[in-house]
């Protein structure tokens, strides 16, 4: 973790708090006096790891902006959980567009207030992996082209979960959805297909790409800071494990998410101006069955017979993206860890 | 809605009428769990409480905590033979914490800066006995006192510490560190009375009008075993010799020594006749290294330092200047028999150090006590069949160890104090233990073991200065903050930030946390995210 200081302190920065470094090491959710963007009584099942990826995006971006935040919400399950009328659970200047246009309104949010003269306001947009890389990604990638002044938030739990978990193009292979049945002879989600969107976001060569996770606090709320300062397009991709559509018990939200980083399948790296700037390293690798094995939507990968070639090129999935991104930090020496 | 500005259709986190609560089958608790170096230390200590507060650089409150339960900690943090360090739930993620090194570090500081001990509670005016000022006695003088008791403990020897000073060598356990621990003791009022035997129990209770006793003689009798021996051999006592070491003119012993046995003593021993001159220290064992009872560290230094062990291996006859030695074998039940196999080694002097055995003539006329193979029986309650009259540390059946004789001592006294006014009952039942299961490691930061200094090998052989040295402040912080806090809230907001329904109040420093179960929906996540395993999940009650 790049956020380490040099004392050792315990847990050091992998822990939420730590009572024995300096406040200003803590991090925001650790605040007694945090924003709480999203508040109790939201809608969302027991363990929603996009709940908590949301409340932790917006209260590091409310931290970084004095509060002065306006959120874009595209259609799908954070909007549908957080405000059924006539509650809502948000505690920021929030509003509703339609599914795919949440960027084209985000941008217009960015215009008006660039049109008034207010320079200390800062817009997000946020959406689920439906409303990014399928739905919304022309009006996304308009937004890139055209750097507009919005930080686009993706909380990717990789199918539409809002509507009973269909597939999406950021849905994993051979993961069982309602419409990849796990039947025949490639059971789940064909190999092959779908788009890593933090890679076209890159090739957009927008001021700032990263992704992040919600088993990496510290990790991710920096990544929210630098954002924050930079202005122009900016792009932040969250893996939040879904209880439901992944059949996961809801106890295992960030121990997924953490396998997840930690087998290699989704590495956490920042990118600027089409650049990859830096990786996050593995700190306890894992291979690729301990992240699946709990995951019912992978069911079938252990059945009598097992998947074992299907297993085999989802290592070498994990096994390319470490590679690639130097996640174990051989070509860079030890991490600081 | 149209109470509401332009555009502006509901208010602000109005979600929160919408209890989320009633969702949940299963309520998250906050627990203590009883972690793995408390449960093993046979002193008692809240070590993960203590390590706490060292953890955040506050060496007297963790001294404080300490001393609740143990008043010799620069003692223990030196001789202990530290099961809680075997017992560490680290030793399963990288290496054990260096629990004593830390323990060593906050008695060494309290002697350097003068803390004292806590005060007595109101004067009760009952009067205890304690026969003898080892640990035990120590540790037993120290929470009486503390209890309001008056307390005299009588000492045969010319100094107090029994074992401490008489048995343990001044390298493993300087005499100032004693002495400092004792006076602090005495400084709260607890009379030692040295030179001061007690020959019958019963006479010395009525005699001092004492309401209870407890009996903590030691076992200082060496165990005797009929080795053949000419009249010109030169044989000596392991217990004999050591108490010699701390005259001004040392026993006689040689240039080559052999020590016969296997124990801590025979490390002892061995490691002191090096220190007074012999050029060769051998001990004879007549079974394997793993067999040994010796404590592995003791062994260690021992061979460190140039000690060398005949394993499997019994002494037949001593003679003027040699031993004849026969080899053994282990039968297949792991007994040493005899192979009739000799071989002679040249020995100025044999030291005996086969056990000891306590000299239980003091306690002849009290009636009921039970003695079964040479030792007190005591009840659970550590009392003796004899109704006020307690007993503890190498007397009886135990372990005989520095920690095992403190816990005795703590145990004893307050039974004792329980028994003096008239309270049945026994402590409050353990919590559950806290094996590594219940944590989630993942949160540790990784962080291998300090390690303390070691006197350097000359100096080892030629005097008796202390070989392990103490750790620094930096490191001793380092050190403590290795520690896991298994099973023990130490506030790191994991549950206060994974919530995902914000049902988490972070209370401030010290409070710790409470659920707010109006929100709670049970997902678990706080339970499997809690580094050190203090929240479980119970069934909601419907």
């Amino acid at each position: 973790m790049t956020e380490q200081t040099s004392s050792y302190c315990q847990v050091g920065s992998f822990a939420v708090g730590n009572r024995l470094v300096d406040p200003h090491l803590r991090t925001v959710q650790s605040d007694r006096l945090r924003p709480n963007a999203l508040t109790s009584g939201h809608r969302a099942c027991q363990g929603c790891g996009e709940a908590l990826g949301a409340r932790f995006v917006l209260d590091a971006a409310m931290a970084a902006t004095d509060r002065q935040l306006i959120v874009v919400n595209a259609t799908g399950c954070l909007e549908v959980f957080s405000t059924p009328y006539p509650e809502t659970a948000w505690q920021v200047a929030w509003m509703h567009s339609l599914f795919g246009n949440t960027a084209a309104v985000a941008t217009g949010v960015a215009a008006a207030l660039k049109v008034r003269g207010d320079t200390a306001t800062r817009v997000i947009a946020q959406a689920g992996d439906g409303g990014t890389v399928d739905i919304g990604f022309g009006c996304l990638s308009g937004m890139f082209e055209r750097n507009d002044d919005v930080l686009f938030v993706c909380y990717d739990n990789q199918a539409y979960m809002n509507t009973g978990v269909q597939r999406s193009a950021s849905t994993p292979a051979a993961a069982r959805t309602a419409t990849t049945e796990a039947r025949g002879r490639e059971p789940g989600n064909a190999f092959g297909q779908g788009k890593n969107l933090p890679a076209l976001a890159v090739a957009h060569e927008i001021p700032y790409v990263a992704t992040a996770s919600v088993a990496y606090l510290h990790d991710l709320e920096a990544k929210v800071g630098r954002a924050m300062e930079l202005h122009g397009a900016r792009y932040l991709h969250v893996l939040v494990p879904c209880p439901l559509g992944w059949g996961a018990a809801s106890r295992d939200t960030i121990r997924l998410a953490r396998l997840a980083c930690e087998t290699g399948l989704f590495p956490l790296f920042e990118a600027a101006h089409g650049e990859i700037l830096s990786a996050t390293p593995i700190r306890h690798r894992e291979p690729v069955e301990a992240y699946l094995r709990p995951q019912r939507r992978f069911a079938h990968l252990f059945a009598d017979p097992p998947r074992t070639d299907d297993i085999a090129r989802i290592q070498a999935i994990a096994d390319r993206n470490i590679g690639r991104f130097d996640l174990l930090g051989e070509r860079a020496g030890k991490g600081s860890r | 809605m149209s109470e509401h500005p332009f555009a502006i259709t509901l208010d602000a986190g109005s979600s929160r009428d919408n209890r989320t609560g009633s969702w949940r089958v299963e309520r998250p608790i906050y627990v203590d769990r009883m972690p793995p170096c408390n449960d093993a230390c046979p002193a008692g200590e809240n070590i993960q409480r203590w390590l706490y507060h060292a953890e955040a650089g506050a060496y007297e409150a963790a001294w404080r905590g300490l001393v609740e339960d143990n008043p010799l900690p620069a003692i223990c943090g030196r001789v202990c033979f530290h099961p809680c360090e075997a017992a560490c739930n680290r030793g399963k993620v990288d290496e054990a914490v260096g629990i004593r090194a830390v323990e060593r570090f906050l008695g060494d500081a309290a002697i350097a800066h003068g803390w004292r001990l806590p005060e007595r509670a109101p004067a009760t005016g009952r009067r205890v006995l304690v026969v003898g000022s080892g640990p035990s006695g120590l540790s037993a003088a120290y929470h009486l006192a503390r209890a309001g008791h008056e307390v005299v403990v009588r000492e045969a020897a010319p100094r107090p510490g029994g074992m401490l000073r008489y048995g343990i060598p001044k390298y493993r356990l300087p005499r100032e560190v004693i002495d400092a621990e004792i006076s602090a003791i005495e400084d709260l009022g607890v009379e030692i009375r040295c030179d001061a035997g007690v020959a019958d129990i019963a006479s010395a209770m009525a005699e001092g009008a004492f309401d209870a006793a407890y009996l903590v003689l030691g076992a200082q009798l060496s165990h005797r075993v009929q080795v053949p021996a000419a009249d010109s051999a030169r044989l000596l006592d392991a217990l004999a010799f050591l108490a010699g070491t701390e005259a001004a003119e040392p026993v006689a012993i040689g240039r080559r020594v052999v020590v016969y046995g296997g124990g801590d003593t025979a490390m002892d021993a061995a490691r002191s006749a090096k220190r007074l001159g012999a050029t060769d220290a051998v001990i004879v064992y007549r079974r394997n290294r793993r067999k040994m009872p010796a404590h592995a560290d003791l062994v260690e230094e021992a061979l460190a330092e140039g000690v060398t062990v005949r394993w499997m291996s019994t002494i037949s006859r001593v003679e003027k200047d040699k031993v004849l030695v026969e080899k053994m074998e282990l039968d297949s039940a792991g007994f040493p028999q005899p192979t009739g196999e000799f071989t002679n080694l040249d020995a100025d002097c044999v030291i005996l150090a086969l056990g000891q055995d306590a000299d239980l003539a003091p306690l002849a006329a009290l009636e009921g006590v039970e003695v079964r193979d040479g030792l007190v029986v005591v009840d659970a309650q550590m009392m003796t069949g004899h109704s006020g009259v307690f007993a503890g540390g190498d007397m009886v059946p135990a372990e005989r160890t520095v920690t095992v004789a403190v816990g005795h001592g703590k145990r004893a006294a307050r039974n004792i104090d329980r028994w003096l006014r008239g309270e049945t009952g026994g402590p409050p039942p353990r919590h559950e233990l806290a094996s590594i299961e219940t944590l989630n490691t993942w949160y540790y930061a990784d962080a291998g073991r300090t390690v303390q200094p070691e006197l350097e090998a000359q100096r080892r052989q030629t005097g008796f200065e202390e070989v392990v040295g103490g750790l620094d402040e930096p490191n001793a912080l380092f050190e403590a903050r290795r520690c896991l806090s298994c099973g023990n809230c130490f506030e790191c907001d994991n549950c206060y930030g994974v919530c995902p329904d914000n049902a988490v109040s972070k209370l401030g420093p010290g409070e710790r946390y409470v659920f707010d179960y109006d929100y709670c929906k049970g997902c678990g996540i706080c339970v499997a995210e809690c580094p050190c395993g203090a929240i479980v999940m119970v069934p909601e009650l419907i």
